[in-house]
């Protein structure tokens, strides 16, 4: 049934790496990004592995999950990793084969552009499993805030990304029932060529576009009667509080970027 | 041989998962051809669960459904006949119309069943009537009826596949008295001059009092009972104890009854209330009231 | 004891509601058709009427969200017109309505009763306590962290219906909040309202279809055409077993057996709205 897929790659727990402010989550994210693009060798990346690899010790989230965020980025892996492999020339020559041919720098590329990439995913995955959507948002918000002096939506956009989270469990429910619904009727979603089987979504979209907007209708008047007139003079419940540990947090992250940006220059 | 058998019925949720539920548990059941069956029970009593096995949408755990004697899971294309013999209108059943006429949509299922067009044409037209939507409303947008008028042709999209078994899950949910009768009173007008069987989900026990044959009361995944309807109501000191609510002329008479006024039990409808008190009073007074 | 909301023959209709046929415009439809009705503070008012009867859009009126197009609504002495005042007047009129899904705006509970605070921008410290005193009003306090699909149909109204009274209005309207729920629910949502009703003194103005509700009101209005046609304590309301029926709504059923009955030229008290009442008159006759 649809309803089993785990929606929001959120985690809960109360480790260290789920307690910290998420703006500053984010900010460490962003650097330690910036980590694995500015090692200019192989060694650098290593420590920005490092990094990642202590940041999920504390989060205690288990190793597993991160190998199953790795798993639908394969195919995506193995065809940049062919490519570098054989387009990248420089270097001994180890393989050649009528026009394939596998050299020092290539392999050396594909090496390094896979382990950035695995990286790079184990640290925004990290990021998600170990904060909620909702505060996400929120920290988002308040990072792009300097945006709306330039008249950027950005309470809007958040807003927007709420209600989704919101609405898509409900939505997730009511596909299911509208395809037993559809289903009773005698609808065949399961056999038919490709076009059938697009066709075949019509009696579920049609439905779910309508329902989609009855819902969009009602809750707008729902936020009228509670008195929403978009961000201005918003508070909030739950404010986000930083401390201590989110300072250290961030010196720690940044004494690893400066330990890359050292090794790049004796390395 | 009814025409709905279960055998050790279960079906399990989330198996082996830490959230792993028995919907139904252990269910054996025989419901008779042609009557008209109200089935009640609390959110999570196990009755959403039940009638979704009957036409094949739930595949059970364990044990067999057999529609007409056949059991319905033996082959894929016993599975797709049991969708055709019976069918199933769900709660809120407009909200899965889709088509761009009124006329369309009700032929969805029937077209689905591979019938010719003029028997497509025929069955549309024909339901269309027996649900009260008349001919004019037939190629207008599904979308601009009122919500009644919706309902009602939702229920004769499954209604023009004529299934032996018509199954409804709380068919007046939301309505207002009037459209409740309206609905109620056209699947009696259905089930008496077709014949099929019908069976209504319900959380209103008066509705299901006036209108249903025999009661199927589902409790903790279990049948708790299932009788004609004067049977069932003579536990219903049980039934609200389940936290079921009973007709208020039930609650009324058995309170009377505990003080000791004898009159029968199993009344549960204010016309037949009126009767037995005019009765009473005219064997206790000498035919003053007949 | 003073009015909290007055309207003053108000009518409505909508715009585009005519149609065009052959170049001539057939009148509007008129919605509301002169309502006058004062609800007084601490009043449970329930509004019956069948669906179409207008019973919505006048609930709609009653905090600002349609403005009559003839008459006046006032709220305490907030003409409904101001458009300046409508933050006071949301503030003081709460609304819930009927689909418990579709109004529930966070994607935890206790953020949503937050919600209207947050939008009047009530200081964090104070929006905590009076989170909580709403969660515990409604008893969802314990399930203030979770989500609201977690939730049952009658626990989504109350988490609804706590998001409201968190603004600590004066009055609270219910459009058919529990029209969608099942018995549980229903108990569980009208048990709330009248302990609110009751303990805080809010005013109640409930719109509903459910005659067992409404006979649980200190008065009914009853609507059809736009117009109120009944308006008085339950008992005399239900009295009117005929007017009810052919407006296409129902009685208890022992106020119909008991209406029934006397049509048989008994004598029975015709103002019987409970099980309890019903049962005395009859062991009076039976006995």
């Amino acid at each position: 049934m649809i309803k089993d897929i785990t929606l929001g790659q959120y985690f809960p727990g109360n480790s260290v790496v789920h307690r910290l402010d998420p703006r500053f989550k984010i900010i460490i994210t962003m650097i330690y990004i910036a980590m694995l693009f500015i090692s200019s060798s192989i060694f650098g990346l290593f420590v920005g592995g490092l990094f990642a690899f202590l940041a999920l010790i504390l989060s205690k989230i288990p190793f597993k999950l991160i190998l199953k965020s790795l798993k639908p980025l394969i195919p995506i892996l193995l065809f940049t990793s062919l490519f570098n492999l054989f387009f990248i020339s420089g270097g001994d020559v180890y393989i050649e084969w009528a026009f394939i041919r596998v050299t020092e720098d290539g392999v050396n590329m594909t090496l390094y552009m896979a382990i950035r990439i695995i990286f790079l995913i184990i640290g925004s995955s990290l990021l998600t499993y170990t904060t909620s959507p909702i505060t996400l948002t929120d920290a988002i918000e308040y990072l792009l805030s300097p945006l709306k002096k330039i008249k950027m939506p950005v309470h809007e956009f958040a807003m927007m990304m709420t209600i989704a989270l919101r609405f898509i469990p409900t939505l997730i429910e009511e596909t299911d029932k509208i395809m037993s619904a559809q289903k009773a009727r005698g609808a065949d979603f399961e056999s038919g060529k490709v076009m059938q089987r697009i066709k075949a979504l019509i009696p579920i979209l049609i439905p779910l576009f309508v329902s989609a907007f009855r819902r969009a209708e009602d809750l707008a008047l729902a936020m009228t009667c509670r008195c929403y007139h978009g961000g201005e003079g918003r508070t909030r419940l739950n404010q986000l509080k930083s401390g201590t540990k989110d300072y250290m947090a961030t010196a720690i992250t940044i004494m690893f970027l400066l330990s890359i940006i050292i090794l790049n220059i004796f390395v | 041989m009814g025409i709905i058998k279960t055998e050790n019925l279960t079906y399990t949720y989330s198996v082996g998962t830490p959230f792993e539920k028995k919907a139904i548990d252990n269910i054996n059941l025989e419901i008779e051809e042609g009557e008209l069956v109200g089935i009640i029970g609390h959110t999570g009593s196990g009755k959403s669960t039940l009638i979704q096995h009957f036409n094949g949408l739930l595949k059970p755990t364990s044990g067999r459904i057999l529609i007409e004697g056949e059991d319905i899971w033996k082959s894929k294309a016993s599975t797709r006949q049991a969708r055709f013999t019976v069918g199933l209108v769900f709660q809120y059943p407009e909200y899965q119309i889709f088509e761009e006429t009124v006329y369309r949509d009700i032929a969805f299922g029937p077209k689905n069943m591979g019938l010719t067009e003029d028997e497509i044409d025929y069955r549309v037209r024909n339901t269309a009537t027996a649900v009260g939507i008349s001919e004019e409303l037939l190629q207008r947008s599904p979308f601009e009826l009122s919500g009644g008028q919706k309902r009602r042709v939702a229920i004769a999209g499954v209604m023009a596949m004529e299934p032996k078994i018509l199954i409804l899950d709380e068919p007046t949910a939301g309505l207002d008295p009037k459209g409740r009768e309206k609905i109620l009173n056209l699947i009696k007008e259905h089930h008496k001059k077709t014949g099929c069987t019908v069976l209504i989900v319900s959380h209103s026990m008066e509705d299901i009092a006036r209108y249903a044959n025999k009661i199927l009361v589902m409790n903790k995944s279990k049948v708790f009972c299932y009788g004609k309807t004067a049977e069932v109501f003579k536990r219903a000191n049980e039934i609200s104890e389940m936290g079921l609510t009973v007709p208020q002329i039930t609650r009324v008479i058995n309170e009377l009854k505990n003080r000791g006024i004898n009159i029968e039990d199993e009344i549960y409808t204010v016309k037949y209330a009126k009767e037995i008190f005019l009765k009473y009073l005219s064997e206790k007074e000498g035919g003053a009231y007949d | 004891m003073g009015n909290i909301i007055k309207t003053d023959d108000i009518h409505f209709y909508y715009e585009n509601e005519y149609s065009v046929e052959e170049g001539v415009e057939s009148p509007v439809k008129e919605i509301l058709k002169g309502i006058n009705l004062d609800i007084n503070k601490g009043e449970f008012v329930a509004v019956l009427g069948h669906n179409g009867s207008g019973k919505s859009t006048f609930a709609k009126h009653l905090n600002a969200i349609l403005l009559p197009k003839k008459g006046t609504v006032y709220i305490g002495d907030i003409d409904t017109k101001l458009e300046d005042r409508h933050f006071d007047i949301r503030q003081r009129v709460g609304m819930v309505f009927q689909n418990p899904d579709n109004q529930i705006v966070a994607t935890v509970v206790e953020e949503d009763v937050a919600f209207a605070l947050e939008n009047l921008g009530v200081e964090p410290k104070e929006m905590r306590n009076r989170v909580d005193d709403a969660l515990k009003a409604v008893d969802m306090y314990e399930y203030r962290e979770h989500a609201p699909h977690q939730l049952s149909g009658g626990q989504k109204q109350r988490v609804a219906i706590a998001g409201v009274i968190a603004m600590r209005p004066e009055c609270i309207v219910l459009d058919e909040p529990t029209a969608m729920l099942d018995p549980k629910g229903r108990q569980e949502v009208l048990k709330t309202i009248r302990m609110l009703n009751k303990n805080f003194g809010i005013t109640i103005v409930a719109i509903t279809h459910y005659m067992d509700e409404a006979a649980e009101a200190d008065r009914v209005v009853v609507m059809d055409e736009g117009e109120v046609i009944l308006d008085d304590i339950p008992k005399e309301v239900f009295s009117h077993v005929e007017l009810l029926k052919s407006v296409g709504l129902d009685v208890p059923q022992v106020t119909e057996l008991i209406y029934e009955l006397n049509k048989y030229g008994l004598n029975i008290d015709k103002q019987i709205i409970t099980e309890d009442e019903c049962v005395e008159a009859l062991m009076k006759i039976l006995a």
